[in-house]
């Protein structure tokens, strides 16, 4: 039972945590200046925004849950089950930014739930 | 256009860690927490316990820099080239986690496992390589 938590809290906090970090940086700006003081002036910018931090905080959690997971169950079962993150990452583009999904990518999201489901089955 | 090749290269070589460093960060990981055992907490005390045996573990440490290594690449790679390029290059690292893990860790996967990997990589593939951008007007 944990077990799905922990794989929920790897592939929705992860997701969720990618999207907000995105967010963040979107408002902070495009990065057009790499010296070093000018880099840090955009780390403090963005780590002034709040979704910089929930994003922090959300991918935190998922790399907790990852370790977690990792330490009773082989890495070859646990990150396969990991690309259910591209299945979040596209439900959540449909639902939450109402982007559109074309159906070659619905393909591709179906192609990785069988191929889930089949690592799932193929335990032994 | 004389660009055009060396950046073919950098774009390539930067690929090429992403999809070695990142399945093998994952691998650091799985070998040190095996190591550390039972994560489950039912009081804090046994939190902070568990928490410090995880940062005691030189593989969680070798395993963190190699994630940072595959991290640094992504950033570096997106900002010359398309995510929708990088994307479905990187779902090799599916097929690269498995093999690792087997070689590396001495885990057996089933041919039923195997097929999965396949299918999830082909997948993933596919979902990366249509287009990226659908909510802009032209």
């Amino acid at each position: 039972m944990f077990k799905f938590l922990y794989f929920f809290m790897i592939v929705v906090a992860g997701t969720g945590g990618e999207l907000c970090v995105s967010r963040a940086m979107k408002q902070t700006g495009e990065v057009k200046d790499f010296r070093p003081t000018a880099i840090a002036k955009v780390i403090r910018r963005a780590l002034s925004n709040r979704w910089m931090l929930l994003g922090v905080g959300l991918m935190t959690m998922a790399f907790f849950s990852l370790l977690a997971i990792l330490s009773i169950e082989k890495v070859s079962f646990v990150v396969p089950v990991t690309a259910l993150s591209y299945v979040a990452g596209a439900l959540g583009g449909r639902f939450f930014l109402g982007e559109k999904i074309s159906a070659s990518r619905w393909t591709g999201i179906v192609l990785v739930c069988i191929g889930v489901t089949l690592v799932f089955l193929g335990k032994g | 256009m004389d660009s055009h090749k060396p950046l073919h290269l950098k774009t390539f070589a930067m690929i090429l860690i992403m999809i070695i460093a990142g399945p093998l960060g994952n691998v650091l990981l799985g070998k040190g927490m095996k190591s550390v055992g039972s994560t489950s907490v039912a009081s804090f005390s046994e939190l902070t316990h568990v928490v410090g045996r995880v940062f005691a573990s030189e593989y969680v440490w070798l395993g963190v820099a190699s994630l940072l290594t595959f991290f640094v690449a992504n950033i570096l790679v997106l900002s010359w080239a398309d995510y929708s390029f990088v994307q479905p290059a990187s779902s090799m690292a599916y097929g690269v986690v498995a093999l690792f893990s087997v070689f590396l860790l001495g885990e057996e996967v089933s041919p039923v496992r195997w097929i999965g990997i396949a299918i999830i990589c082909t997948g993933v593939f596919i979902v990366g390589r249509t287009h990226p951008r659908t909510t802009e007007h032209p």
